[in-house]
C-alpha cells in the first residue's frame, strides 16, 4: 500500500493549509452531528477525530490498525496525518502540538511495539500534563490473551502513565469512548489517554452518532473554589512583607497569563517561574524574577528561604525545584493556587491551599489584594541578580576565553528573533541554558521535557509546535547526545518540509551527566564522552541546508542565516566541551545552598 | 518521625475492566504492600468496592488517598483507622477426617464463629471468621493437626461513620 500521498504535505503552499483546514473541519463537524448508518469502526475514528476538532495527527501505520489507515488515505483532504520515523517521534510531534496550541494532541500507532514505542511520550505527557489521545491498534477480540503476533498489553502498560485508558472490543463503543477520551485529556488537569482498538472493532460496521462527552459521573475536572479560602488567601498576601510568587505551567494550561499578570502587577510581589512556568510571562517583566530550581537563578533559589508567604501558582514543588524539602521555605506560610487535590500537601505543606481553575481563583482573589509594590524587597532580588551576572551570566553570555559557551548561542538567538521565537529544548546542560537564557515575549513558548526529562524529545517535539504554528519562528536547541535519541525525525522533516531550525549544542559529551561526574564523582568520566557523526553531513542528507561553527566571529551570522532562511535549516555549533552549568543546587541540598561555581 | 499503622482504605468505583491494575498500580509506584484486598459489590448498583488494608503513616495514606480518587473511575476514596469500622476476615481450614472426633477440634469449634461446613470421608472444613487476631490464633491451633489447606479472606469493613456515595454521584450528575 502506498502512504505517500497520505502523509505529504505539499511544498510551498505547505503547512498553510492546516489553517484553511480548520473551515472545511467546522463544515465536516455538522455532517457529523448526523447519523451515519453502517459505517466501519475504522471510519467511525475518522469521523470522531473530526468531530473534537482535529485537523493533524502523527503516526506510524502497521499490521493492527491498517483499517484505520485504509480510511485515514479516504479522508485525507480533511484530516492530515504525518507520518514520523518512530512512533516514539509521533507521540513527541503530537506533544509539542498540544504545548503550543493548547489543544489536545494526537497520536496513532499499531500494536506490540508500535505501542510500546509510544510509552515514553505518554509518560512524559502524563508528568507534564499535556492533553493527548493516543491511539493503538490490538489484535482481534477473539485472539486477546493468545500471545497472537504484535500483540501486547498496551492498557496494562500504559495504566500507571495515563489519566485514563480504555480497549475497545466493539466498534459500537468507539463514538462514546473517543468523546470520553478527549473530554478526559483536555479537562481539568489535562494528561495523557490512550484508547486501544481490536481489530474486530476497527473491521466491523454499525449506525454512528457523535455526541460531545461534557461530563464523566466519577471524574471531578475542576474542584471547587471556596470563597472562604480565597478570604483568607488575600489576608495573608496583604499583611505579607516579603511575598514571592513561584509560577508553573498550571498558568499556561489554565490560560491565566492575564490574570496572572494583572495580579502580580497590582500587587507587586516578585514572580519566579518553574521550567514549565517559562513564558507564562514575558522575560522582561519587571516583576519577573527568574527560574527557581536546581539550575534556577540565584536570587529566587536564596530568597525562597527567606521570605514571608510563599504563593505558589499552578505548580507542584517538584524535588528539582525544592531540593531539600527539610530545608525548603520553612519560615513561610506557602498558599497554593492548585487544580489537582492530589498536588496539595504531596510534597510540600500547605497553609492556605485555594482549589480551583486558576483563572478564576486569580480573578476572584485580584479586588481582595492590596495594591503593593515591596521596593525593598525586590531590591534584595536585583541586589542577587548582580552577583549572579558578575559570577556566571556574564562569562556565559559574553566569554571571554576562546571556546563558544552555550550561553553566547541562545544571546545570539535571542537578538535575532527578538524572543518572538517558540524554543524547543531537549534534556541536559543545553535545556538549561536554554531556559536560563532565552528570551520570551509570548506564552506558550517554550516546550521541554520537564518532568520526565526525556532526550529525545526536542526534534519531534518542534516538528508538531511548528505545525501547530506555522506562523512562528520554532527553533529546536538540543544536545549532541539528545539528538542522536529520535535524530531519525529528520526524515519527516524532509517529506513534510516543515521548515523548523534544529540548533545542535555539540560539546562532545553527554554534558549533564559529565557535570555531575566531575563534581561528585571524581571526574570519572564513565560513558559520556561521544565520538559523533558529522551532523552537517548527516543533515544534508536529508537535503536541509547545513553548516557548523566552531569560531565566534561565525557565529551570529550563522544564526542570522538560519533565522532568514524559509526551510528547515541544521546549525550545529561546537561549544566548549567541559563547561558546567551554574548556579546549582547539589542534588539533595537546600535551596539556599545554591553554588556559583 | 511519623508512626505507622494499620488502615482500611474504601474505594468506590466504576465497574469497569483494568480497574484494580489503575489502583493497585498506585501502591506499587511507592512500594507499599497490600495486607489484604477484597473486590465486591457495594449497596449502589454498577458501584464496585474495593477495600485494602495496609500499613503506613496518616500522611502517606492521604495522600494515597489523593492519588486514587484521582483515577477517573473512582467515585470516592476513604481512610479509616481500626476504630471507625466493624471489620471482618473469613477463613478456611481443611483438616483429615482422623481429627474430627479429637476434642481440641472439637473444643475449638465452641468459638461461635466456628463451624464444619463440609466433612466427607477423607477430610473436613471448618469455616472461622472474626478478626484478623482470632483466625490467627485458629490457625495456630489447628496447624498441629496438618492442615491440608488454608486460606482467608481479604478483609471486608463497614464504616461507622456515613460515606454518601450516592449523594456524590447526584453531584456528579
Amino acid at each position: 500500500m502506498n502512504f505517500k500521498n497520505l502523509v505529504f504535505i505539499p511544498a510551498n503552499t505547505g503547512l498553510l493549509n492546516l489553517k484553511n483546514m480548520t473551515t472545511q473541519t467546522q463544515t465536516v463537524e455538522k455532517k457529523i452531528h448526523a447519523k451515519t448508518e453502517n459505517i466501519s469502526g475504522a471510519e467511525a475514528v475518522i469521523k470522531c477525530l473530526l468531530a473534537e476538532g482535529v485537523d493533524l495527527i502523527y503516526g506510524y501505520p502497521g499490521g493492527a490498525i491498517m483499517p484505520v489507515y485504509d480510511e485515514l488515505f479516504k479522508y485525507q483532504d480533511q484530516l492530515h496525518h504525518v507520518l514520523t520515523r518512530h512512533e516514539q517521534g509521533a507521540v513527541h510531534s503530537a506533544q509539542g502540538y498540544a504545548r503550543v496550541t493548547g489543544k489536545v494532541g494526537v497520536a496513532i500507532a499499531t500494536s506490540g511495539p508500535g505501542a510500546t514505542n509510544l510509552v515514553t511520550g505518554i509518560a512524559d505527557a502524563q508528568i507534564d500534563s499535556t492533553p493527548l489521545v493516543c491511539i493503538t491498534g490490538q489484535v482481534a477480540k477473539h485472539l486477546l490473551g493468545s500471545d497472537a503476533f504484535q500483540e501486547t498489553d498496551i492498557v496494562g502498560i500504559s495504566m500507571p502513565v495515563t489519566k485514563w485508558n480504555y480497549q475497545i472490543t466493539k466498534a459500537s463503543e468507539i463514538p462514546e469512548i473517543m468523546a470520553k477520551a478527549f473530554y478526559i485529556a483536555r479537562s481539568g488537569r489535562p494528561g495523557p489517554v490512550l484508547v486501544d482498538i481490536t481489530k474486530n472493532a476497527q473491521f466491523d460496521k454499525f449506525d454512528f452518532e457523535y455526541k460531545k462527552c461534557t461530563s464523566v459521573r466519577s471524574y471531578k475536572a475542576i474542584p471547587e473554589m471556596n470563597i472562604e479560602v480565597i478570604n483568607a488567601a488575600a489576608d495573608m498576601i496583604n499583611i505579607a512583607k516579603k511575598p514571592m510568587i513561584v509560577f508553573g505551567q498550571g498558568v499556561i494550561l489554565g490560560k491565566a497569563e492575564e490574570e496572572f499578570k494583572t495580579f502580580i502587577e497590582k500587587t507587586g510581589i516578585p514572580s519566579a517561574w518553574t521550567i514549565l512556568g517559562l513564558s507564562a510571562l514575558p522575560t522582561d517583566h519587571p516583576l519577573n524574577v527568574g527560574m527557581v530550581g536546581m539550575h534556577g537563578n540565584y536570587g529566587p533559589n536564596k530568597l525562597t528561604n527567606e521570605c514571608d508567604v510563599l504563593i505558589a501558582i499552578g505548580m507542584r514543588f517538584d524535588d528539582r525545584v525544592t531540593g531539600d524539602l527539610n530545608t525548603y521555605a520553612k519560615q513561610a506560610k506557602i498558599i497554593h493556587f492548585e487544580i489537582d487535590p492530589a498536588e496539595v500537601d504531596k510534597n510540600v505543606k500547605t497553609d492556605i491551599a485555594v482549589m480551583g481553575d486558576v483563572k478564576q481563583t486569580l480573578a476572584k482573589i485580584l479586588p481582595m489584594v492590596h495594591k503593593n509594590s515591596h521596593p525593598e524587597w525586590r531590591q534584595e532580588f536585583t541586589d542577587y541578580m548582580a552577583i549572579e551576572f558578575e559570577k556566571v551570566i556574564k562569562n556565559d553570555l559574553h566569554p571571554e576565553k576562546e571556546g563558544l559557551t552555550m550561553g553566547e548561542v541562545i544571546d545570539q538567538i535571542n537578538k535575532a528573533t527578538n524572543g518572538d521565537a517558540i524554543i524547543v529544548s531537549d534534556v541536559g546542560q543545553h535545556q538549561m541554558i536554554a531556559c536560563r537564557y532565552a528570551k520570551f515575549n509570548r506564552s506558550k513558548s517554550n516546550v521541554t521535557s520537564g518532568g520526565l526529562g526525556t532526550m529525545g524529545f526536542a526534534l519531534p517535539a518542534a516538528v508538531g509546535a511548528k505545525m501547530g504554528k506555522p506562523d512562528r519562528e520554532v527553533i529546536a536547541i538540543i544536545g549532541d547526545g539528545s539528538y542522536q535519541m529520535t535524530i531519525q525525525e529528520l526524515g519527516t522533516i524532509y517529506q513534510t518540509k516543515v521548515p523548523v531550525k534544529i540548533v545542535v549544542l555539540n560539546n562532545e559529551f553527554l554534558g549533564m551527566v559529565r557535570q555531575w561526574q566531575q563534581l561528585f564523582f571524581d571526574k570519572r568520566y564513565a560513558s559520556t564522552e561521544m565520538t559523533n557523526p558529522d551532523f552537517v553531513t548527516i543533515a544534508k542528507g536529508y537535503h536541509m541546508e547545513a553548516e557548523s561553527v566552531s569560531k565566534r566571529e561565525n557565529l551570529a551570522s550563522a544564526v542570522q542565516k538560519m533565522i532568514a532562511s524559509k526551510d528547515s535549516y541544521f546549525l550545529e555549533v561546537c561549544v566548549e566541551k567541559e563547561d558546567n552549568v551554574f548556579p546549582m543546587i547539589p542534588s539533595g541540598a537546600s535551596v539556599s545552598d545554591i553554588r556559583l561555581s | 518521625m511519623e508512626e505507622k499503622q494499620i488502615y482500611t482504605i474504601s474505594i468506590y468505583t466504576e465497574n469497569n475492566i483494568g480497574i484494580l491494575n489503575r489502583l493497585s498500580a498506585i501502591f506499587l509506584k511507592r512500594h507499599i504492600n497490600i495486607e489484604s484486598m477484597t473486590v465486591s459489590k457495594s449497596e449502589i448498583e454498577n458501584v464496585h468496592r474495593f477495600t485494602f488494608v495496609v500499613k503506613m503513616t496518616e500522611s502517606n495514606v492521604r495522600k494515597i488517598i489523593g492519588q486514587l480518587q484521582k483515577q477517573i473511575e473512582v467515585i470516592r476514596a476513604y481512610y479509616h483507622t481500626e476504630d471507625e469500622i466493624i471489620y471482618h476476615e473469613t477463613a478456611l481450614f481443611k483438616i483429615s477426617t482422623e481429627h474430627l472426633y479429637d476434642e481440641k477440634i472439637q473444643d475449638k469449634l465452641k468459638f461461635r464463629r466456628a463451624h464444619i461446613i463440609a466433612i466427607t470421608e477423607n477430610y473436613f472444613v471448618i469455616e472461622a471468621s472474626g478478626l484478623k487476631k482470632d483466625i490467627d490464633r485458629m490457625y495456630v491451633k489447628l496447624k498441629p493437626f496438618g492442615l491440608l489447606q488454608f486460606v482467608r479472606s481479604g478483609r471486608i469493613a463497614i464504616t461507622r461513620p456515613k460515606m454518601a456515595i450516592s449523594e456524590l454521584l447526584q453531584e456528579y450528575n
